[in-house]
C-alpha cells in the first residue's frame, strides 16, 4: 500500500515538474534563469530513474549476485541510486563542503545533507530503502526552485509596479526628433512628449494640450488635464496630445528619479521583524543541529542504560535525521521581507511612498497623529467660504466686487474674483482706486462699488455690521450703500473630516492639531473636523516643542505621527516617530526630512497608509506565528517517530510556499476614496 | 555617502549571511543587502579605495554562496 502511494508521488512530482517547466517556458517567456532550468533537468532526471527503480525490487538485484562476487546485485543498485543521489544533490554536497572549509557548518546545505547521508548510510546496513534519501533531496530542491521562481517573479511584479524610469526624451532639432538620455538633457531644454510616453524630466508646457496619467505618482486614476504653462512632472504618462516642455531640472533632480532612489533605499532599512528572523535564524540552525545529536544518543543510551533493554540506535537516528530535514529555517527568512517588500510595493502603486519596512511598521503602530493645520487639514489658499449678499441680487452684487476688485494683487481680492468666476470685461470698470489696507472701489458700469474692512468703510462714512467671524471680512457698497459682506478663509479639505473618523476608527487614539492661525480659526476647524487637541497661534519651533511633548506621553509600543505638508515644519516631521510629509513631491526638504511620502495632498492617504501597514503587518506576523508552529509541531512529531522524513520536507516545502503566497497577499490594496 | 550596487544572490537566508559578512569586511562603514531587491547599500570608511573593499567583500560573499556576483 505505501508503495504505492510513493509510486504515485513519484509520477505526479515527474509530471508536474514538467508540466512547469512547459508553463514557465512558453507562458511566462524567459522567465526561468539558466541555473533553475538546470534544477528541473535535473530533477526530472533524478525522479525517473528513481520511480524506474521502484519498480525493480532489491530480490531483482539480488539475482545478480555470482558467486565470486556475493554482492554485486547489491552494489549495482546502491550505485543506481548513488547516480540519481548525486544528480540531484550535487550542488547540494558541494556547498556543504564548501561551508565546512569556510568554517560555516550549520546551513540548510549542511542539514539536507547530513539527513540525505545518514538516511543512505542506514538504508545500505539494511539493504533497504534507500529511496528515502534521495527523495529528501527532490523534496528539498523542488522547493528551492520553488521559491527562487515565485520570490523572482513577485520581485519582478512588485518592481514594475514601481517602474518609472524614462528610457529616453526626445529633443526636436530642425523637425526632427532625436532621442536621448535623459540624463544628458540640460535644464531649460525643450523636449517633445508623444502621446502614450511617459514624461521623462519635470518641466513646464510652452505648447500643446493634452492630459496626462499621474497615476504612477500620485495613484490618481483619473486623468489631469494640461496646458501651455502647467507644470508636468516626470513620470506622468501623456495621454492625448503632444506637448512640448521645458525642463525646470535635470533628470537627477526631477521627481522621478527621486521616488526610484526612495523606493531603492527602502528596502535596505530593516524592520524590527527581519532583525528577529535574522537573530532567530542565527541562533535556531545550530540549537536544532545539537537538538538533533541528543535525540540521536540519549534516549537509546537511557534506554540501554537505564532500563537495560536493546538501544535500537537506528530509530532514534533516523529521527534525528528527520529533525534536521524539518530544521531549515528557509520559510521564514523569505517570507518576511518578501511581505514587507510587497506592502511597500503595495503603497507605492497607492501614492504613498514609504521609505522602510520599519516605518511601515511603525506606521501599523500609529496611535497619536499630530497635523498641521494649513496645507494638511486646509487647502492652504484663500477662497470666499460664506456671501451674505442680499439674495435677490447675490449674483450681481458678486460681479460687481469681482469687477472692482479685479486688478489688485491681494489675495483676499483674488479670491473673490475667483468665487465669482466670470468674465472680467475690463471696459466696464473705470476710477479704480485701492488704499493699502483698506480696500478697493472702483466705478462698475458707472455705479460707485466699495469693497473692503470694517475700517475702510468707517473712512467712507459707510454704515456696516461688525461682526465676530472666522477669517477675513469684505464688506460691499454700492453707491454708498451697504450691500452685504462676504467671508474669505482658508478651506477645510473636502476629505478631511471623513479621514479623521476613519482614522479613529483604524485605531488612532488621539488627534491633534497645530497651527500658527489664531484661536477662533483653529477652534472652529478643530471643532468641524472632530479633532481631540488643538494647539493655536504657535511659532514654527512651538511645533516641534509640542511633538516633544506629546512624545513623552505615549506609551512605550505607540507611535506618534506628525503629518505636514513640509513647509517649516521638517524639524516636527524628524522629531516624529513617523514623519508624514503631504503633497510634497516638489518639495526636497520634506522628503528628506520625511519617513513616508503621500504624493498627492488627500487626507485620507494618511488611512489607506496605515491600513496598509496593517494588514502588511498582520500577513507577516500570519507568516511568523504559521511558519514557526508547523516548525514545532513536526520537529515534536519527529521527535516520537510520528512523522517519516518525507512528511518532513513536504511540509517544509509547503509551509514556505504557503508563506510565499500569503505575502504576496500584501500587494493588493484597497483605496479609500 | 552611500552608494548601491546590484548583487545577485540566491537565497534569503544567504542575503542575511552575505551582509553580516561584508560589514566585517575592513573599510566597511555600513552595508545592508537587500534580498528582494537584489541590492547591495555600502557605506565606506574615509581613505578606503571602493573597488578594493568591494573586492574584499565579494570574495566573503562567495564563501557563502559561490555563484553569487556584486556589480561595480
Amino acid at each position: 500500500m505505501g508503495k504505492i502511494i510513493i509510486d504515485i508521488l513519484l509520477a505526479l512530482i515527474i509530471l508536474i515538474t514538467a508540466a512547469f517547466w512547459l508553463y514557465a517556458e512558453k507562458k511566462d517567456g524567459g522567465a526561468l534563469k539558466k541555473k533553475q532550468k538546470n534544477v528541473i533537468k535535473r530533477i526530472l532526471i533524478s525522479s525517473i530513474i528513481v520511480f524506474a527503480l521502484q519498480f525493480v525490487s532489491a530480490d531483482v538485484f539480488d539475482m545478480l549476485n555470482i558467486r565470486a562476487f556475493a554482492y554485486a546485485g547489491r552494489i549495482l543498485r546502491l550505485a543506481a541510486y548513488l547516480v540519481s543521489y548525486v544528480i540531484i544533490g550535487g550542488d547540494i554536497l558541494k556547498k556543504a563542503f564548501r561551508g565546512i572549509k569556510n568554517k560555516r557548518v550549520f546551513d540548510e546545505n549542511f542539514l539536507m545533507v547530513i539527513a540525505s547521508l545518514g538516511a543512505l548510510a542506514l538504508a545500505v546496513y539494511e539493504n533497504g530503502d534507500y529511496l528515502e534519501a534521495v527523495a529528501v533531496m527532490i523534496f528539498y530542491q523542488i522547493g528551492e526552485l520553488f521559491q527562487s521562481y515565485a520570490v523572482g517573479k513577485s520581485r519582478r511584479n512588485i518592481s514594475a509596479l514601481m517602474d518609472l524610469r524614462p528610457d529616453y526624451a526626445n529633443i526636436e532639432t530642425d523637425g526632427n526628433i532625436e532621442r536621448v538620455d535623459p540624463e544628458t538633457v540640460a535644464p531649460g531644454t525643450v523636449i517633445s512628449v508623444l502621446p502614450g510616453e511617459r514624461v521623462p524630466i519635470d518641466g513646464i508646457i510652452t505648447d500643446g494640450v493634452s492630459s496626462v496619467n499621474t497615476s504612477a505618482l500620485t495613484g490618481e486614476s483619473i486623468p489631469r488635464d494640461v496646458a501651455v504653462g502647467d507644470e508636468v512632472l516626470s513620470g506622468c504618462i501623456n495621454l492625448t496630445g503632444l506637448i512640448k516642455i521645458r525642463t525646470e531640472k535635470s533628470f537627477g533632480d526631477s521627481t522621478v528619479s527621486k521616488i526610484l532612489h526612495l523606493v531603492e533605499d527602502a528596502s535596505t532599512r530593516k524592520s524590527k521583524s527581519e532583525d528577529f528572523i535574522t537573530k532567530f535564524a542565527r541562533y535556531y540552525t545550530p540549537a536544532v543541529c545539537f537538538a538533533a545529536l541528543a535525540l540521536a544518543f540519549l534516549p537509546p543510551l537511557c534506554k540501554m542504560l537505564i532500563l537495560g533493554g536493546s538501544a535500537g540506535f537506528g530509530v532514534w537516528l533516523y529521527r534525528a535525521l528527520t529533525f534536521l530535514v524539518i530544521s531549515c529555517p528557509c520559510a521564514l527568512v523569505i517570507s518576511i521581507p518578501l511581505g514587507f517588500f510587497a506592502g511597500i510595493g503595495g503603497a507605492g502603486k497607492a501614492g504613498i511612498l514609504i521609505k522602510g519596512s520599519s516605518f511601515l511598521e511603525a506606521l501599523a503602530q500609529t496611535k497619536i497623529i499630530v497635523m498641521d493645520k494649513t496645507g494638511t487639514l486646509t487647502k492652504g489658499v484663500f477662497e470666499v467660504s460664506e456671501i451674505h449678499f442680499n439674495e435677490a441680487e447675490k449674483e450681481k452684487l458678486l460681479e460687481y466686487a469681482a469687477l472692482a476688485e479685479s486688478s489688485s494683487p491681494h489675495p483676499i481680492a483674488k479670491s473673490i474674483v475667483s468665487a465669482y468666476g466670470g468674465e472680467i470685461d475690463r471696459s466696464r470698470i473705470t476710477e479704480i482706486e485701492e488704499i493699502a489696507g483698506y480696500g478697493v472701489t472702483a466705478r462698475v458700469d458707472g455705479k460707485l462699488v466699495a469693497v473692503g474692512n470694517g475700517r475702510f468703510f468707517k473712512k467712507l462714512n459707510i454704515k456696516c455690521e461688525s461682526l465676530d467671524v472666522v477669517g477675513t471680512v469684505a464688506y460691499l457698497a454700492v453707491e454708498g450703500e451697504y450691500k452685504g459682506y462676504t467671508v474669505i478663509s482658508d478651506t477645510v479639505k473636502s476629505n478631511s473630516a471623513k479621514a479623521l473618523k476613519l482614522l479613529k476608527k483604524a485605531g488612532v487614539k488621539k488627534t491633534v492639531m497645530l497651527t500658527g492661525d489664531g484661536k477662533a480659526v483653529a477652534e472652529k476647524v478643530g471643532k468641524e473636523l472632530g479633532i481631540d487637541e488643538i494647539h493655536s497661534e504657535l511659532m514654527p519651533e512651538d511645533k516641534l516643542r509640542i511633538v516633544g511633548e506629546l512624545l513623552k506621553t505615549k506609551r512605550k509600543n505607540e507611535r506618534l505621527a506628525f503629518v505636514g505638508d513640509g513647509i517649516n515644519d521638517a524639524p516636527a516631521l524628524m522629531t516624529a516617530d513617523i514623519g508624514i510629509a503631504m503633497g510634497a513631491m516638489g518639495s526636497d526638504a520634506a522628503i528628506e526630512a520625511a519617513d513616508v511620502v503621500l504624493m498627492d495632498d488627500d487626507p485620507m492617504k494618511i488611512v489607506t497608509g496605515i491600513r496598509i501597514s496593517r494588514k502588511c503587518l498582520s500577513i507577516v506576523y500570519q507568516n511568523i506565528v504559521f511558519a514557526l508552529s508547523v516548525k514545532f509541531i513536526s520537529l515534536i512529531l519527529g521527535a516520537f517517530g510520528i512523522v517519516n522524513m518525507w512528511i518532513a520536507v513536504f511540509a517544509d516545502v509547503g509551509v514556505m510556499v504557503l508563506a510565499v503566497l500569503n505575502a504576496v497577499r500584501a500587494l493588493s490594496v484597497r483605496l479609500e476614496k | 555617502m552611500a552608494n548601491i550596487y546590484e548583487i545577485e544572490v540566491d537565497c534569503a537566508n544567504c542575503a542575511n549571511l552575505m551582509e553580516a559578512a561584508i560589514r566585517k569586511v575592513k573599510g566597511v562603514q555600513k552595508a545592508d543587502v537587500s534580498f528582494m531587491t537584489q541590492k547591495l547599500k555600502l557605506e565606506l570608511c574615509e581613505g578606503y579605495n571602493e573597488k578594493q573593499v568591494l573586492k574584499e567583500a565579494l570574495k566573503e560573499c562567495k564563501k557563502i554562496e559561490d555563484d553569487c556576483e556584486i556589480y561595480f
